[in-house]
């Protein structure tokens, strides 16, 4: 199953969303929150989502949901300094609506690349209808 | 005994967290105003982590580099992060520097910094400090300046670049959802650059 990683400059704002996603996918799923610093501060930390990448995936991919400003940086840092040879899609999502349709399309056993493109078009779908 | 390029590192350190509430100040007017904090915690984290005796200079920066990134927490980590890991590469087995190195150096960091944060010259970040400044030291080479020399002319145009991010609006970063208003306000990330570089010709004039 493809696996998700939620990062945001917030311990709890990344937890908040898991126990969301976690709500539509099922404990079972594979689903990481990386949230703030090491030490439970603001900000992000690209070696903390390089483990949660890791920690992600079993082999089908991982798409990530990220925030604003240096969540998107890092996370693009942590891709690059990952060892192994893990696919990860950074969805150009909002992070709540994103990781919530990521994780529905994923528990259903849906391929990475369906997985980004159903987060993406968290972007597109109207709240008041 | 600290090695001489720990000594460097720690007088840019040391000229961060000097300038920590400055920094800071500049990104409160047009940022999220933390960059003073972040890149002073960042530091002191670098100044304890990085090994005072280790020779090779690629490994103190690369070292630099991982402890920035994970470290500083806003958008200067992994800018700064990168920067130095590349100019790491760089440098790798190097145990002393040539002001030739500069030029690779700069290379390594400008095109780590436009990976990173897919940014050019001329929207008011970090670029408009380093840009200059490596255009000076290219220039001062093919005049054939010692490093004394060069090293002042980098700082001389990353100095009139910081002074050029005052009249320019910002188009990335938090400071972009300022746009015409961010014009007026100096980049905290050019001026943190430029900290670095007087920091650098500081240390270099102290040990010529």
């Amino acid at each position: 199953m493809v696996g998700i990683v939620i990062v945001s400059h917030s311990k709890k704002a990344a937890e908040g969303i898991y126990e969301l996603a976690v709500q539509m996918a099922g404990e079972d799923h594979k689903i990481v929150a990386v949230g703030g610093m090491e030490d439970g501060s603001i900000g992000t930390d690209a070696f903390r989502i390089r483990d949660g990448i890791v920690k992600a995936d079993d082999g089908d991919g991982v798409v990530l949901l990220a925030d604003l400003g240096s969540g998107i940086m890092s996370s693009q840092t942590a891709i690059d300094l990952l060892e192994e040879d893990i696919e990860v899609v950074i969805a150009d999502a909002p992070i709540l609506e994103g990781a919530i349709s990521a994780a529905v399309q994923a528990s259903m056993g849906a391929a990475l690349k369906e997985v980004v493109k159903e987060a993406e078009l968290a972007n597109k779908i109207s709240k008041l209808g | 005994m600290a090695t001489k390029v720990y000594q460097c590192l720690q007088k840019i350190g040391e000229a961060i967290i000097e300038n920590k509430d400055f920094l800071t100040d500049l990104d409160r007017e047009i940022g999220d105003g933390d960059h003073g904090v972040n890149m002073a915690r960042g530091f002191t984290e670098v100044l304890n982590a990085v090994p005072q005796e280790e020779e090779d200079i690629g490994v103190v920066l690369k070292k630099t580099g991982m402890t920035l990134l994970s470290k500083v927490g806003g958008a200067s980590g992994p800018l700064y992060g990168t920067a130095y890991m590349k100019a790491a590469s760089a440098v790798q087995g190097k145990t002393t520097l040539e002001i030739q190195d500069a030029r690779t150096i700069c290379e390594a960091v400008i095109g780590g910094i436009k990976m990173r944060g897919k940014a050019e010259p001329g929207e008011k970040t970090m670029l408009d400090a380093i840009v200059p400044a490596y255009d000076a030291l290219v220039k001062s080479l093919e005049e054939g300046k010692d490093a004394a020399g060069c090293l002042d002319a980098m700082c001389q145009a990353a100095e009139k670049g910081v002074e050029y991010t005052k009249t320019i609006k910002a188009t990335k970063g938090r400071a972009s959802y300022l746009g015409e208003r961010s014009i007026g306000h100096q980049d905290p990330g050019a001026t943190s650059s430029l900290i670095t570089l007087q920091a650098i010709r500081d240390f270099a004039a102290e040990n010529a």
